[in-house]
């Protein structure tokens, strides 16, 4: 168990820079997950975090000390990565032996048999003990892998897009088994998503990672409902929050390429502080609302038509056309739309998150 | 069969414009080749099957007389022959063990980012691709005892490397293991190059030491290339002659092909040596399937 702190690491290689000035604060037994695009990063930062990678700029501390001149053997983390590297041609037993055996740690048999016993027994593949590992599917495959992670007891586990090479009732599954894993052992967990699902779904917390930079830290909730910047609205979300140019003219949000009204009472202070009201009039903002707070209502104050429809079972995602921008609505799967239908809606004002026009950051969090 | 797993010829193709068929085409390249093996090869393997039970003597205008199995009996009796046989397998352990220690090392120590890798493997390989020849004589003045360089370097003054009978073989095979070091070391380093690098770093995560590393993951997954290595070396080593022939004349150095080499056109002997080199023949296949056998448990595994 160990907290890990990653103070102003930059990386790059060769003219390309992975990361920039990057930190990060994972407490001791807390589900961290690290989101982002591919490329952004997320796997240069685990690697490093692991020792097969070092910064170019910036310390690693584990526990409090930095870390730099350890190896990966040193550092005790385990690393279970996204192509599951099982040590081909031996048995499934034997690959969860393997980080037990070297000459110098070696433990017990006895000691070995058992965490390996149990080791199967938490992740269900105590069938497979003695399949060779070509023969098994790839979410037995991943088992195996996370397996030979927990077998050792690390003080950290980092987790590479584990789930991402596997088909979807399995990711789901494995979802939940890593969630209450991670609950039973107590462990420091590092998890890197490019899906932000896994990332709401497991995080204690999460990071959103952006051209090798954080953009947000905070907890599920808190990305969810309050964005720091456009980028991460957008990110995170399925479908995305809707992001619409505007105006606030007296208490009023005013989109000016659709032409169109809604009311924001409250002001302008309760959404950009105290400081930053007086000069939130008029100027151009980006207003973002989640899909679930936009709602159809037959007295609503702006009329579109349904541009699509798509049913999920449990709700209905409407695109919705106001001139000739869109936006995203979900409603109940009751609801009864049909595609050019003319539609009224409205939205859940205190659910509006105001950004900045020119540099897209929220004005709850611009200081 | 074979036609249905051709391809079309493209209609616009000028082949086509020759009325050349697929089949015609196909002919054409492996006619010439079937015929040239068939000539050099099938022929005098099978005709000299039937000169090996016979006396017949290539020297001699006598008529060859069948004698059965007569020659095969006395060579096998022979212990002569059984020495050059022992030579043989000696000469074959200590240089095909010394090339997989001196090309496998080598490959490890290539398989690595180090500056001029590229011209470094290449001069590497070089000692393969001269002549057996070549190498024989220009080794034959570095073995020299009193200004070769060799004893130069060592400072071994005037040992006496060729004409001392101990020391004879270990120099031929001294020899061969530089020249085809090469070899495996290139096999090898296919094998290594192939090794995924994330299982390297899943073993160092693991905390699995650099020797623990090296027996439980580079190893078994280099094993099969590495065996067809051995077994192209095992093969070539046993019928070793223009080395041995070229670099010394000792009894000691004797090996079987040297000695079918004399049989044959030193003593025109010729029913027998075709005898014994059928003799050497199933040795070989013999011990290339052990090889082969032992390969593909390797695979499996």
């Amino acid at each position: 168990m160990a907290h890990i702190q990653l103070k102003n690491i930059s990386k790059s290689f060769g003219n390309h820079t992975a990361l920039t000035g990057l930190n990060l604060d994972i407490a001791d037994g807390e589900f961290f997950v690290l989101l982002g695009e591919t490329g952004a990063g997320k796997t240069t930062t685990l690697r490093m975090i692991a020792g097969l990678e070092k910064p170019t700029e910036g310390q690693v501390f584990i526990d409090g000390v930095d870390v730099a001149d350890w190896g990966a053997a040193e550092r005790d983390v385990a690393l279970v990565l996204q192509q599951y590297s099982l040590y081909p041609r031996y048995t499934v037993r034997e690959n969860l032996e393997f980080p037990l055996k070297p000459k110098i740690r070696r433990l017990p048999d006895a000691e070995i048999k058992d965490r390996v016993a149990r080791a199967a027994k938490t992740l269900r593949i105590e069938h497979l003990l003695d399949r060779k590992t070509d023969r098994l599917s790839g979410g037995e495959m991943q088992r195996v892998s996370i397996g030979r992670a927990i077998v050792r007891k690390p003080r950290v586990f980092l987790m590479d897009e584990p789930l991402s090479a596997l088909d979807a009732k399995l990711r789901e599954a494995l979802r939940t088994e890593l969630k209450n894993l991670q609950i039973q052992l107590g462990a420091t967990f590092l998890f890197v998503t490019h899906d932000q699902i896994e990332a709401m779904s497991m995080g204690d917390k999460v990071g959103v990672l952006n051209h090798g930079r954080i953009v947000q830290t905070g907890t599920p909730h808190e990305i969810y409902n309050n964005p720091r910047d456009t980028y991460v609205a957008s990110f995170v979300g399925s479908p995305p929050m809707n992001l619409i140019d505007g105006r606030l003219i007296n208490n009023r949000a005013v989109m000016a390429p659709m032409n169109f009204e809604l009311p924001l009472s409250g002001g302008a202070k309760g959404f950009g502080g105290a400081k930053t009201g007086a000069a939130t009039e008029g100027r151009p903002l980006v207003f973002g609302i989640r899909p679930e707070d936009v709602y159809l209502e037959s007295g609503a104050p702006v009329e579109a038509r349904v541009h699509d429809v798509e049913n999920h079972g449990v709700e209905k995602i409407l695109t919705l056309r106001v001139g000739d921008t869109t936006l995203r609505a979900t409603v109940s799967a009751r609801t009864d739309v049909a595609i050019e239908q003319s539609v009224r809606f409205a939205w859940n004002a205190d659910k509006v998150v105001l950004f900045d026009k020119g540099s897209g950051v929220s004005l709850r969090h611009a200081s | 069969m074979a036609t249905a797993v051709m391809t079309t010829l493209d209609p616009n193709s000028r082949s086509a414009a020759r009325g050349m068929s697929d089949l015609t085409i196909r002919n054409l390249f492996i006619i010439p080749t079937i015929v040239f093996l068939i000539v050099f090869n099938i022929f005098p393997l099978l005709y000299s099957l039937g000169y090996s039970f016979t006396d017949f003597r290539a020297s001699s205008p006598a008529p060859a007389n069948f004698v059965g199995l007569q020659n095969y009996r006395e060579l096998l009796n022979d212990p002569f022959i059984w020495s050059n046989f022992a030579i043989t397998a000696k000469y074959v352990i200590v240089s095909v063990v010394g090339q997989v220690i001196v090309g496998f090392g080598v490959a490890l120590l290539l398989n690595r980012d180090i500056p001029l890798k590229g011209l470094l493997t290449t001069l590497l390989l070089l000692p393969m691709m001269l002549s057996m020849a070549v190498v024989g004589l220009f080794w034959k003045l570095l073995y020299d005892p009193s200004w070769g360089v060799i004893n130069y370097a060592l400072g071994l003054g005037n040992f006496e490397w060729l004409s001392n009978p101990d020391m004879a073989l270990y120099a031929v095979a001294i020899t061969d293991i530089w020249m085809w070091s090469p070899f495996v070391m290139l096999l090898s380093l296919a094998g290594l190059s192939a090794v995924p690098k994330h299982l390297y770093e899943a073993a160092a995560i693991d905390r699995a030491g650099s020797f623990y590393t090296f027996f439980r993951i580079t190893l078994p997954l280099v094993a099969p290339i590495l065996m067809i290595a051995i077994i192209f070396r095992t093969m070539e080593a046993f019928k070793t002659f223009d080395l041995a022939y070229i670099l010394t004349s000792q009894p000691t150095t004797e090996v079987i092909s040297i000695r079918l080499y004399k049989m044959a056109f030193q003593e025109w002997q010729t029913g027998r040596s075709c005898a014994l080199a059928y003799i050497v023949l199933i040795m070989v296949l013999a011990i290339t399937n052990i090889y082969v056998k032992y390969l593909n448990k390797v695979k499996e595994r």
